[in-house]
């Protein structure tokens, strides 16, 4: 069977069982198509969160990021993981404790303002919108691949899943799919892991196998091989860090703080039956995350490997060539299809030359090596099984539509629910709503479908933009409300808009106003960057403004009144009721 | 738990607590993985450079840990102040 017909069927596979069950368990009223009536068992809410958490960024474009930062990518690990910590002691307990469906429901009644509801929901949606565009950049990457188009004609397609695909069902249908997509999408990448691993290393656990010594022989350990072939051909080493420190730190910090400030993941422990299931809820989903982010190091070292090998072998009977290109393997020539990978012979020696910025006496021939391609690519750069390529490219777009689906509601449910029926018109009919809610859902698939054909960056650093956003205006609005009684309505606005404010202006600077490509007022390098800070890690600067502005401005005005001070106190301790 | 005294105390324990794990939480991410990253890869763990295994691999192991070493001194705590929910 041909590779395209066998990932026609496993993709098809799939889809089919996730609208069965987006059908079977399809929401009927309002509560249900936010939080699912409240009754999901931690371990599946861990499970189902995982879904949604891990997205294009992280199934498609992280590992890829890793292959070719080494290092210098950790921040994506240590990032999208250490907020979790965050979110299990600083937010979950206490938010599901309050008891409401959305974030900016919380910020309003805590900061007794429907502006502070307001603006929680206009930083809701510049975050989950940004976030969204990262996964259509993913989305068209994986449809281009499997049906062998443009990658533009690939977004289109999968633009139209995803609408079909989101306005199917509310939370309930999205919690029980989402348990199938996580199983489908870690199957899918630790299977194609594994089997590399084993045969690099001997090792079937990919964790251990990066750590390990390579099998052919050699006895030199992985890692130290893929430095020594990249610091010969005039690569950065592999395992050692080459970017600034400050800047490794607050992107660190900035993707940790905005894990904790989606409204989409946050919202997911709104719907744990009890406050104690909300902190171990956290505990799971990290769990669940853990296995594909402690996965990722390897998937990333062990592609960059096969990629050097595949093009220039360091054994065998042609170690030490370039790979001629009228050779070149069939993952090449599909992936030349895509357009997001380039090859030009600048020497016209028919052979393919990839080497680094530092190598002298070659140019690179290499002009295009999309860093979101490289998951797809490496189980067939590995030589494996035509079945665990359609496997990855179902888990890939598994991975996109789950988080595209999680986010799209988090969006809808903030116009429908907070602008529409909590501000503007109280007295709209749940049905009325519920439709409301499906008109956002579109509207913002076609904003985010036309960034995503200019995207501002990969996949990741997309959605490393969108956690910026969320670290600066969502998390610390969250956390004093929780932790600091003296944050008044004012404070908490101005903090809310001074964090978004700066971080977005910082972003649009070197990114292009709003996005658009040429707009911008200064090249996005770490040159021209203020004190080497990359505008995504510009998010704990912003975060850091919000606090202090917060602080400042509530010190200078009048206190929360009493009633808001004893909802605080309320929500700070489980087995109580809430005064409100 | 009426009175505000016990309130205050259960808080406190709660806060305590926050803050032993984030400190944990610090300095494996922080300190290990990125400020001290260049003194520890000195140090090697099998094929790892031990700063490089923490960025990559050791924080993730032990944020896990973490949140249900939090979520079940919480779950004691909680019973303790008599404040679960059943």
């Amino acid at each position: 069977m041909s590779l395209q017909t066998m990932t026609f069927l496993v993709v098809g596979a799939t889809f089919a069982l996730y609208i069965f069950i987006a059908i079977k368990s399809r929401a009927s009223s309002t509560g249900e198509f936010y939080v699912a009536g409240k009754g999901v068992h931690p371990v599946l809410n861990g499970m189902a969160t995982g879904a949604d958490w891990m997205s294009a960024a992280s199934f498609i474009s992280m590992a890829g990021l890793i292959a070719f930062k080494g290092y210098d990518a950790s921040v994506f690990l240590m990032g999208w993981t250490g907020g979790y910590c965050l979110l299990a002691m600083l937010l979950a307990p206490y938010l599901r404790k309050y008891g409401k469906f959305t974030v900016p429901e919380f910020i309003g009644d805590r900061y007794y303002s429907n502006i502070a509801r307001v603006v929680a929901v206009i930083c809701l949606i510049t975050a989950s919108l940004t976030y969204v565009i990262g996964q259509m950049k993913g989305i068209g990457v994986a449809f281009s691949r499997f049906l062998e188009l443009p990658f533009e004609m690939g977004l289109l397609v999968g633009m139209v899943i995803v609408f079909i695909y989101a306005v199917l069902g509310g939370m309930k249908g999205v919690t029980y799919t989402q348990i199938a997509q996580y199983c489908v999408l870690i199957f899918a990448y630790t299977v194609p892991a594994i089997f590399i691993s084993l045969h690099l290393t001997g090792h079937i656990f990919p964790q251990i196998g990066l750590g390990a010594t390579m099998s052919d022989g050699s006895n030199i350990y992985l890692l130290d091989k893929l430095d020594k072939t990249l610091v010969e051909l005039g690569f950065n080493q592999y395992t050692v860090r080459n970017g600034g420190m400050l800047n490794i730190f607050l992107y660190t910090m900035s993707l940790m703080i905005g894990t904790a400030g989606l409204p989409h993941v946050i919202t997911r422990f709104f719907t744990v039956p009890k406050v104690k299931d909300a902190r171990s809820s956290v505990g799971w989903s990290l769990v669940f995350i853990a296995i594909l982010y402690t996965t990722a190091p390897a998937v990333g070292a062990m592609a960059r490997m096969n990629l050097m090998e595949t093009i220039r072998p360091t054994t065998g009977a042609h170690a030490g060539e370039w790979l001629k290109y009228d050779e070149r393997p069939s993952w090449f020539r599909n992936w030349e299809k895509t357009g997001l990978l380039k090859f030009e012979d600048k020497n016209n020696d028919g052979r393919i030359q990839y080497v680094g910025p530092k190598y002298k006496g070659l140019e690179n021939e290499m002009v295009k090596v999309d860093r979101d391609i490289m998951v797809l690519a490496n189980p067939e750069i590995a030589n494996l099984p035509n079945w665990v390529i359609a496997l990855v490219a179902a888990g890939g777009i598994a991975a996109a539509l789950s988080t595209a689906a999680g986010l799209l509601l988090a969006i809808s449910s903030s116009i429908s629910h907070d602008l529409l029926k909590g501000i503007a018109m109280p007295d709209m009919s749940d049905k009325a709503e519920l439709l409301a809610g499906r008109i956002a859902m579109a509207g913002s698939i076609l904003v985010a479908g036309y960034f995503g054909l200019h995207p501002p960056g990969f996949a990741a650093q997309v959605v490393a933009l969108a956690f910026g956003l969320a670290a600066s205006s969502i998390f610390p609005a969250l956390m004093m409300g929780i932790f600091v009684k003296r944050i008044n309505n004012i404070g908490a606005v101005c903090g809310m808009l001074a964090g978004l404010g700066v971080t977005l202006v910082y972003i649009f600077w070197f990114k292009g106003w709003f996005f658009f490509p040429g707009t911008n007022m200064a090249p996005n390098d770490a040159a021209h960057w203020f004190l080497g800070i990359a505008p995504e890690a510009f998010g704990t600067v912003g975060a850091i403004v919000n606090f202090i502005v917060a602080f400042i401005v509530s010190s200078v005005t009048a206190e929360p009144p009493e009633h808001i001070q004893h909802l605080v106190e309320d929500i700070r301790v489980p087995g109580t009721v809430v005064r409100r | 738990m009426n009175t505000q005294n016990d309130r205050n105390a259960y808080w406190k324990a709660n806060l305590q607590l926050v803050t032993i794990c984030l400190v944990i939480w610090f300095v494996v991410s922080y300190v290990f993985g990125i400020l001290l990253v260049d003194q520890l890869n000195t140090i090697r763990l099998g094929g790892y450079k031990l700063g490089f295994w923490f960025a990559q691999q050791g924080s993730i192991y032990t944020f896990v840990a973490l949140i249900f070493f939090y979520a079940a001194r919480m779950n004691v705590i909680d019973k303790k102040f008599n404040v679960h929910e059943d």
